[in-house]
Formats: C-alpha cells, sequence, structure tokens
C-alpha cells in the first residue's frame, strides 16, 4: 500500500467514526477534495496522521468543531457569477412576480453572500416584503457570521463590480456601511432572511418554495448523495418553481431531469415543470 | 531515463500561464487524435472566462479538447482544460472532479492543486509538465509529482515566454527533461508510444 492509499485508508476509517459518534455523515463527499481539506487541516492541527488524530477526533468536539470548519467552509462573494444573477432578474423575477408571496431556500448558503445579493436583487425588483429566503448551510459557525452579514471593507469594490455586471439598478454603495475595515450590510437586507443549520446529507425538506439555489455545493459529494439532495429539492419545490444549480454542474441524466426544463442553460436555471392533466 | 521507455504511463498534466494560448496552440496540434493517455490542463484565465479556449484549441488541434465537467470519466485521446474560477481534481475512480476551495498561489485553477492530486491517483504513471508562465504555481505540484515517482518535464526559462514558473519549479527541484517547446512533442510520443 502506497502513502497516499494509506492517507485515503485513514479518511474513511476517520468519516466513518465520525458518522457514528457525531452523526456527520461525510462519507459521501467526493474524496479528491475531502483529502485536500484534510491534508491542509492536518497539516496545522500537530498531528503527524489522521489516524493519530483520530483517538481525540472521536472524543473531544471542539477538535472536531475545528475539523468540521477546515471540511466543510464554502467560500464565496457577493453576486458571484454576474451573468447568473442578471438571468435570474432577466428571466426568473418575471414569473416570481406573479405570486403574492416567493419563498426561496438557498441551500449551502456558507456565509451568506449570495444571499444577501438576492435579498438586494428582490428589492429592487419591487418585491420588497413579499419574499423570505431560508438561507441554511451544515455549519453552524457560518451561519453565525452569515447572519451577521458584515464583510471585509476590501472586498466591497470586487462586490460593486459584480453588482453592477448583474443588472443592479441602483448603487451598491447604499447597501452597507463602511467601519473601520468592514462593511455592515444594511439590516434591512435581513429582514426577509432567515439562517438556520441543516445537513443536506441527513436531515428533511423544506416545504413549497418557488425558487432553490444550491451553487457549487453538490460539486462536493458523490453520485449517491446528490441524488438525494436532489430528491429532497424535487419535494420542497411548488411546481412551476425554479432550481439554480453551480454554472459547473448540469441537471442532465439524473432521476429527476424528466420534471425539469431549463430556461436558461448556460446559467443552470431549471424550472419544475406542472404535472401533466 | 531508459527506465521510462517501457513504463505505462496512465495521463499527462500540463501547467501553465502567461504565453500559454501559443504553447498549447503548438503542442496539442503535435498530439495525434489517438494520443494513448487523458491529457489534463490548467491554465490561469479569469473568473469569467467562458470555454471560448477550448473550442477554439479543439478546432485547431486533431485531438479532441474540451473543458472538463464535474464527474467526467476521464478517458484517452481527450484533452480537459480546467474551467474558470474551478479548482480541477482527479478522483480515484478515474473521474474529474471540480472544488471552487479557496485561491492556491492567487490562482483558481491551480495548477498545484492538479498536479498534487493527480500524483495521488496515478503515481508513478503520471506525466507532468510545467511550460511558460508568470508566478510559482506548479512548483509543489511538481515536486509531488516527483515524490511519487513520475516523470517530470520542465520548460527551459529561457525557451518560454515568461520564465518564472519553469524558473520557480527547476528552483525546487531537479526534473527529469528541461527541454524546449519545440521538443516537448517528440518526447511525449516517445514516452507514451502508439498502443498496438
Amino acid at each position: 500500500m502506497t502513502a497516499d492509499e494509506l492517507i485515503d485508508l485513514e479518511i474513511k476509517l476517520l468519516m466513518e467514526g465520525i458518522f457514528q459518534v457525531y452523526g456527520y455523515d461525510f462519507r459521501e463527499y467526493s474524496e479528491a477534495s475531502l483529502r485536500r481539506r484534510l491534508t491542509q487541516w492536518l497539516s496545522g492541527s500537530g498531528y503527524a496522521t489522521l489516524s493519530l488524530a483520530q483517538s481525540d477526533l472521536l472524543r473531544d468536539r471542539t477538535l472536531l468543531d475545528s475539523l468540521l470548519r477546515g471540511i466543510t467552509v464554502n467560500v464565496s462573494e457577493m453576486f458571484r457569477d454576474p451573468s447568473f444573477f442578471k438571468a435570474i432578474r432577466e428571466q426568473v423575477v418575471p414569473f416570481l412576480k406573479t405570486y403574492p408571496f416567493i419563498r426561496i431556500w438557498h441551500a449551502g448558503c456558507a456565509t451568506g453572500e449570495e444571499a444577501y445579493s438576492m435579498a438586494i436583487l428582490l428589492q429592487e425588483e419591487g418585491l420588497k416584503g413579499r419574499f423570505r429566503i431560508y438561507a441554511t448551510d451544515i455549519n453552524v459557525e457560518v451561519i453565525n457570521k452569515a447572519q451577521q452579514g458584515i464583510y471585509p471593507l476590501q472586498e466591497m469594490q470586487h462586490f460593486t463590480r459584480n453588482y453592477q455586471q448583474s443588472g443592479g439598478t441602483g448603487s451598491f454603495s447604499d447597501y452597507y456601511t463602511a467601519r473601520y475595515n468592514h462593511a455592515i450590510l444594511s439590516p434591512s437586507l435581513r429582514e426577509n432572511i432567515v439562517f438556520a443549520a441543516h445537513n443536506l446529507a441527513v436531515d428533511t425538506d423544506f416545504g413549497e418554495m418557488n425558487l432553490i439555489l444550491c451553487r457549487n455545493v453538490m460539486i462536493y459529494f458523490k453520485q449517491p448523495l446528490k441524488e438525494r439532495v436532489l430528491g429532497l429539492f424535487d419535494t420542497s419545490l411548488m411546481p412551476g418553481g425554479f432550481l439554480c444549480l453551480g454554472t459547473k454542474e448540469s441537471l442532465n441524466h439524473r432521476t429527476i431531469s424528466d420534471r425539469y426544463e431549463a430556461i436558461a442553460p448556460r446559467m443552470q436555471i431549471y424550472r419544475k415543470r406542472y404535472a401533466k392533466k | 531515463m531508459r527506465r521510462n521507455s517501457r513504463r505505462k504511463f496512465k495521463a499527462l498534466v500540463i501547467g501553465v500561464s502567461t504565453g500559454g494560448v501559443s504553447a498549447l496552440k503548438f503542442l496539442l496540434g503535435e498530439l495525434p487524435a489517438d494520443f494513448p493517455i487523458p491529457v489534463l490542463i490548467v491554465t490561469h484565465i479569469t473568473p469569467d472566462s467562458d470555454d471560448g479556449m477550448a473550442v477554439l484549441l479543439n478546432e485547431l488541434c486533431s485531438i479532441r479538447v474540451k473543458e472538463a465537467d464535474e464527474q467526467e470519466c476521464i478517458t484517452s485521446g481527450t484533452v480537459y482544460l480546467a474551467p474558470a474560477n474551478y479548482h480541477l481534481l482527479v478522483e480515484r475512480g478515474g473521474t474529474l472532479a471540480l472544488s471552487i476551495d479557496p485561491l492556491v498561489n492567487y490562482a483558481r485553477p491551480s495548477v498545484d492543486v492538479l498536479f498534487e492530486s493527480a500524483a495521488e491517483v496515478y503515481g508513478p504513471g503520471l506525466i507532468g509538465v510545467i511550460l511558460t508562465g508568470a508566478g510559482s504555481d506548479g512548483s509543489k505540484g511538481l515536486l509531488k509529482i516527483k515524490k511519487c515517482d513520475g516523470v517530470t518535464i520542465v520548460q527551459d526559462p529561457a525557451d518560454a515566454e515568461m520564465d518564472s514558473m519553469p524558473q520557480s519549479a527547476l528552483q525546487l527541484m531537479k526534473a527529469d527533461y528541461v527541454i524546449r517547446l519545440k521538443e516537448l512533442p517528440e518526447i511525449l510520443l516517445r514516452l507514451v508510444p502508439k498502443r498496438p
């Protein structure tokens, strides 16, 4: 067995242990990224191998939390992929406007940048007070961070450019207050967002959504887990509702594919068909 | 180098940055459509790029060139380019994986990420190539390939449009081959002969 194969075995054993002890299921996570993240965590942990760390990880919740931080945190930015948000504004919002109230599930919201982006977009489209965004993530710490809506000031230039390219109709600086080295997002944006912990691998669905966003989350999942999550989304989505994936993710060749129509194929925006009469 | 002549290679990985388009046009243009192993490439492109470079190279070259899709099966006779704003990795089962993990060496996609994950999967069956480019991305990945007994090739800095990426790799390690770009196709075809 090569050194790398041995590491793979250690990962498998550790993931099984974490599932049995804590209920976090990473056994269906794609191995290449998991290995990279675990190796990175290990190099800063003081342990020589995952096997040596395992004994403590299975007993010490604080240590486990530091590991979870290392393997579940996704990076994000406001209006990531501006052309995606432009497509939402131009091709999805006109449908959303026909509903009296709009429910949105943002699965895997990380530190909240994209959830706030959606809130800004919907406000600008005149939907203020008519929507609620349920923004969820497996990682409780990032949810707390998302709730604060505070981001490094130096990111704002980049976010502003994204916002403008996405077809923003206002001035981005109206949405935050700069204080020291941070930008604090306007509290009014938070009024329509509910942040909550939710684990796609083990938790159940959210009911009656009009729009579900889950972008670049399932790229870390193996096929069976991906199918499970798509099933969750399918159960949660109203007929005529929209499902949005990352730009390199596609709904082709999935169990639920037949029930969806690509309305912006390059942007991976799909609409759930109404059941045939 | 003789020991390489009978070794069975499983994949070729290439890292390239500034000056990459013309280097790839030349190199991939020289590879036959039935090149016996898959080719995985990271070039540094801006986050909002589309698959234009893959489309262009596919038109110009006889070997098939495409942008990598997530969980796609890796097949020989195909060149996969990492998509903009995603890292490209290799899974043990022989499929591709994408990730949006933080930038590595200020880059996403990063050459190091591809090289390290490919070295872990292919071990001695991997050929790694660093071509022209600014910065130092790829050096650590190439060292990992060497440690896993793969073959390492670096473009001669004097021959490269931008010399810092090859230079940085050579500072970290002794490569098996340091060559000019125009010699590269011949070496690759010698290392990976056509299957009967």
